[in-house]
């Protein structure tokens, strides 16, 4: 399967063995954008170009040069997903600008939880949530492989299971 | 109010369908508990009064005294009966591992709070109550509601129910646990009313609403010439003031604090007597408060958090030295560190003076993170106590290598290490990670005596 950013580090030892994101959740956001982007584009090409004027149809090429932005913008950030199993605890790391890297323990995990919207089902994706007893833990993977994700989470519960520790 | 049914009885014979299993002996709350409710139209009715006196005002005087009588002669005895139903379908009991509410006139609820699970156990008596002679009881666990409490059981009954309860969960035998009584306390330190009163006086914020309410109204005066502007405005800002200070004046009066095998006591309040117990091993964090103007006084305020707990105080006002004897006991084996680190010089380009204010220091057992320039605040997290771990970094702090490592504790409260430089963010990052996992290898069990 073709991965967000390969493993980067090539170090040995205790360095964390990364992974990236499965393309379907690009595709899927690339899709929706693609798709808005043109509704709002025929809007404003449409009317403006109707009401004001042929030139006026020019403002079409608002909403696309956004979508253009758009589809950059998202291919970063998908590529800046990526998470990592460690013996004792989990790494999620993402964001370009403001960058984010969470480590979550297995044993402080309360629950973990696989959902899966509409839209998520149709490409054949699904998110990793966990959550801890600390409310501002910020822990969830999208976009996953449904079977990585169910994966993901007998792995998570069953390492929290062994590794259990309260409050 | 007539008592038809002693606290032993059996439960009836409810739709629910009876317990099969042996029977737990049910109990019900104290017989004064419905008078609670008979005074609640009385209460809002004067609560509506003092908040609006205008529309209270123009109210009255459209009512004539036999129809506000006519009114109340039927609102009190309709609340009365609510309150003494809803007191007569509450019962709960205490099993082995379990405290069971069982409560709810239409819509029944049984709530079913593990012991085991058990962050602190409040015991409040107000005013009102404490001429009764009842008091509330209270079990915090995570998730517990405000209606989980029991209000109100006789004094006595209270004291003894939460040595059995903190018996139980402390993991006593339960055939013994009933008789094990209250643990031994040895008190750590006492607040003197004079102590408390001079460190509110030093308090910013009482003259910052003093002040508000000495100049608002003037002004507005001067503006409108309209006396209930005025006062509309001037008695939420005296009320502001005087909760902030003469409120916690009365919260806060005779504190004390004291160490029991069952765990941490505080006792506080001059007209609502408030205890609390908190188990060993509960203290998620606990940030130590040094306002400015207490600065020269070498004083301190502690506070901590427990989850599902209201309190957050541990000490209100202290020498420092007392302050870190108590904390000491608090979380054992846990020095305050004297010295932090402050994030590199550059970090002034991103908060320009603030920047000097913060500080970190992470010794074998807590995560300490200091803020503040004026009012400073140092915050301990045991590393036991760390459910996560987090580095977030903007793009104008990538722009100058820095980044923010967040400790997020279970009581919902996240201890910020700012700009600190990024590849130390980043080994600390991974280092406290494994810090809270040892820490917490060597944590005590929740049942404590077990």
């Amino acid at each position: 399967m073709e991965t967000g950013s390969p493993a980067e580090t090539g170090v040995a030892g205790d360095e964390p063995v990364w992974r990236g994101l499965p393309p379907g959740l690009l595709r899927m956001r690339r899709l929706l954008l693609v798709v808005w982007a043109g509704v709002l584009a025929l809007l404003a090409g449409v009317l403006p170009g109707l009401l004001a004027g042929p030139a006026w149809a020019a403002c079409a090429l608002l909403p696309a040069a956004l979508a253009a932005w758009g589809w950059r913008l998202l291919g970063r950030n998908w590529g800046s997903w990526r998470y990592a199993e460690r013996a004792d605890d989990l790494l999620i790391s993402r964001g370009v600008l403001w960058r984010e890297e969470t480590v979550v323990p297995y044993g402080r995990m309360q629950l973990v939880e696989v959902t899966s919207g509409p839209v998520e089902r149709y490409f054949g994706l699904a998110s990793v949530q966990l959550h801890t007893a600390a409310a501002a833990t910020d822990a969830a993977i999208p976009g996953l492989d449904p079977a990585e994700a169910e994966r993901l989470r007998d792995r998570l519960t069953e390492l929290g299971g062994a590794r259990s520790a309260g409050l | 109010m007539t008592t038809p049914a002693g606290p032993g009885e059996l439960p009836g014979p409810g739709p629910g369908g009876a317990p099969a299993r042996p029977p737990v002996a049910e109990r019900r709350l104290h017989p004064v508990t419905p008078f609670r409710r008979a005074w609640a139209p009385v209460t809002v009715l004067a609560g509506w009064a003092v908040h609006d006196p205008n529309a209270a005002q123009e109210q009255l005087t459209r009512l004539t005294g036999t129809m506000l009588l006519l009114a109340l002669s039927v609102l009190v005895p309709a609340a009365g009966l609510y309150g003494f139903l809803s007191w007569w379908f509450t019962h709960f009991a205490v099993t082995d591992a379990e405290l069971r509410i069982r409560t709810g006139l239409l819509f029944r609820r049984t709530a079913h709070i593990r012991l085991e699970r058990v962050q602190a156990v409040d015991v409040t008596r107000p005013l009102l109550a404490r001429v009764a002679g009842v008091a509330k009881l209270r079990i915090d666990v995570v998730g517990a509601e405000k209606k989980d409490e029991l209000a109100f059981l006789g004094e006595r009954e209270a004291r003894a129910l939460r040595a059995e309860l903190l018996a139980r969960a402390a993991g006593f035998a339960p055939e013994t646990a009933h008789a094990v009584g209250e643990a031994p306390a040895r008190e750590l330190m006492r607040v003197p009313p004079r102590e408390l009163a001079l460190s509110l006086v030093l308090t910013g914020t009482t003259w910052g609403a003093l002040c508000a309410a000495a100049v608002v109204p003037p002004v507005l005066w001067l503006a409108t010439h309209s006396v209930w502007t005025v006062l509309a405005t001037g008695l939420p800002l005296l009320g502001a003031a005087a909760a902030r200070s003469a409120g916690r004046f009365v919260t806060e009066y005779d504190w004390s604090v004291a160490e029991s095998p069952d765990g941490l006591r505080i006792d506080h309040g001059l007209l609502d007597r408030t205890h609390e117990t908190v188990p060993p091993g509960r203290v998620q964090s606990v940030r130590i408060v040094e306002p400015l103007l207490w600065r020269r006084l070498g004083w301190v305020r502690v506070e901590l958090d427990v989850a599902g707990s209201d309190n957050s105080v541990l000490v209100p006002v202290a020498p420092r030295a007392v302050a870190e004897s108590v904390l000491a006991r608090v979380l054992p084996g846990v020095t305050v560190p004297a010295r932090t680190s402050r994030p590199p010089r550059r970090a002034g380009r991103c908060v320009p003076v603030w920047w000097r204010g913060q500080g970190l220091a992470v010794t074998g057992a807590v995560f300490a993170a200091r803020r503040g320039l004026l009012r400073r605040r140092l915050a301990l997290v045991p590393h036991a106590k760390v459910q996560s771990v987090r580095l977030t970094q903007g793009p104008w702090q990538r722009l100058w290598r820095l980044a923010d490592v967040h400790v997020d504790t279970g009581a919902g409260k996240t201890v910020t290490a700012r700009l600190r430089d990024a590849e130390e963010a980043a080994r600390l990052l991974y280092a406290q990670a494994d810090r809270s996992r040892t820490g917490r290898g060597d944590a005590r069990p929740d049942r404590w005596m077990a």
